[in-house]
């Protein structure tokens, strides 16, 4: 399987997804006039408290519902001259969380090196790792040691607990090379009572559906984890897919999109809106150019302000006076409990 | 009137039964909203106990509406298969328990 971008599929296309997203089912309302409809006149920021920086969209993975269209042959990576500009913010604002995403953010050959940086600039990093990068190769290996060293909260996909349902969203094998990255992880004390090494997994839904309650699925997950792989872990976060990239394609191949849209307005629920993980949260891209979200930056929404629209640029008060860019996609964040990448918001 | 009897697009029309008497419509909904809530038995389990049902009574729509809910209640594929056996065995059962009386008829009119 290959990219979007290297089949040459028009869905690679961030203009054409819009388009296609702009057409709901007939009577449906556009996610504006739902907020408009709930009296919610803009969803406003607040001070960003997390950070989140997309290190490159390569992957030695190529998942079917990647909101990236990430993978091996993707080459979209952040330099370390981002990397600086990024630090140089760091040092002069202060932030809660500092969340390295992808891609598998480890394939970018200055990872290390920036983790080891900002690791003295901010109090919590989050490294969003997809477990096979652990045991893909020899260079790869010593990972769990090093997210020790630097005290990385680990976040790492696994959408079941079981081998098929796994495999079919994530790729053949990939399920058994999770289980013995989560093993490696637990043998250095990450997930287990005794240390304070944060290891969460992401669930998502293997298809055009929603998420299930998030504590329910957390119980099954570690009971079924610890029973059958003697495996242990902190929080399951719970996550809607978003119609765009793979997952768009999907939903429009299989005959899907009608339905899920609904499924999603239909959702909506004006308390997940109210959590939503923009107002809080800043996504960088791998070329440094800021949007309100890791959704945004793929569908090339960037913030809306025109002072600071680059990490070099960054200007805590413009941001802060910006309006939030939404379209229909933002109906996953605010479907049923709520979405982020923190889990269910509501 | 269709040509079919059953159109996947009339699950999601299910609401508009109150068009006619709706006070009926109204409470047969408030009933089954409160019937699904988590009770003595969880959200995912009579979700499941409505596939099986679906199942023994064949019904497409409730089908199609239950495996979805299994799947977003985190049920999984081996779950909702031992759910429509447990209907398929009731169902075979309720057949073969009458044989009891197909053998008490034979021992009536036989010699």
């Amino acid at each position: 399987m290959t990219s979007l971008k290297k089949q040459g599929n028009q869905l690679a296309s961030s203009a054409f997804q819009l388009e296609v997203l702009k057409t709901l089912p007939s009577g449906t309302p556009s996610f504006a006039t739902t907020l408009s409809n709930h009296e919610i006149s803009s969803i406003s920021p607040l001070e960003t408290k997390i950070l989140q920086l997309n290190l490159g969209y390569m992957c030695n993975q190529t998942c079917k519902h990647c909101h990236v269209d990430a993978g091996p042959d993707r080459k979209e990576i952040m330099t370390r001259e981002v990397m600086n500009d990024v630090l140089s913010v760091l040092r002069e604002h202060s932030f809660q969380t500092l969340d390295l995403t992808g891609g598998a953010p480890e394939m970018n050959p200055d990872f290390r090196w920036f983790v080891e940086q900002a690791s003295q600039l901010v109090p919590h990093i989050i490294v969003r790792c997809n477990l096979t990068i652990i045991n893909a190769n020899p260079k790869y290996y010593d990972l769990p040691e090093f997210f020790k060293q630097h005290n990385i909260n680990v976040v790492s996909s696994l959408p079941f607990y079981q081998k098929k349902r796994t495999d079919r969203q994530r790729g053949n094998g990939v399920f058994d090379r999770s289980i013995d990255a989560l093993q490696r992880l637990n043998g250095v004390g990450y997930g287990t009572n005794d240390s304070n090494l944060q290891l969460d997994l992401v669930y998502n839904p293997m298809g055009a559906f929603l998420p299930g309650d998030q504590a329910t699925l957390e119980q099954d997950f570690k009971k079924e984890l610890q029973e059958t792989f003697d495996i242990s872990f902190n929080n399951l976060l719970v996550i809607t897919n978003l119609p765009i990239s793979r997952f768009l394609e999907f939903l429009l191949a299989s005959g899907n999109y009608d339905t899920y849209m609904t499924k999603l307005v239909q959702a909506f629920n004006p308390a997940a809106a109210a959590g939503v993980m923009c107002r809080d949260t800043l996504s960088v891209g791998w070329d440094g150019a800021l949007y309100d979200c890791d959704f945004n930056q793929m569908l090339e929404l960037p913030v809306a302000t025109t002072s600071s629209r680059n990490i070099r640029d960054f200007d805590a008060e413009a941001l802060l006076n910006r309006r939030i860019v939404t379209a229909n996609h933002c109906y996953g964040c605010t479907a049923g409990a709520g979405s982020s990448c923190g889990g269910q918001t509501a | 009137m269709k040509k079919t009897y059953y159109d996947p697009a009339d699950l999601a029309k299910f609401g508009d039964i109150a068009e006619y008497q709706k006070p009926l419509a109204d409470s047969f909904f408030k009933y089954y909203g409160e019937v699904f809530q988590d009770g003595a038995l969880s959200k995912r389990e009579k979700s499941l106990i409505a596939l099986a049902v679906a199942h023994a009574i064949q019904c497409p729509y409730c089908i199609d509406a239950y495996t979805t809910d299994g799947l977003e209640k985190g049920a999984s594929e081996e779950q909702m298969m031992e759910a429509v056996h447990v209907a398929a065995a009731i169902r075979g059962g309720a057949s073969l328990v009458h044989a009891t009386q197909m053998m008490s008829k034979v021992d009536e009119v036989s010699m």
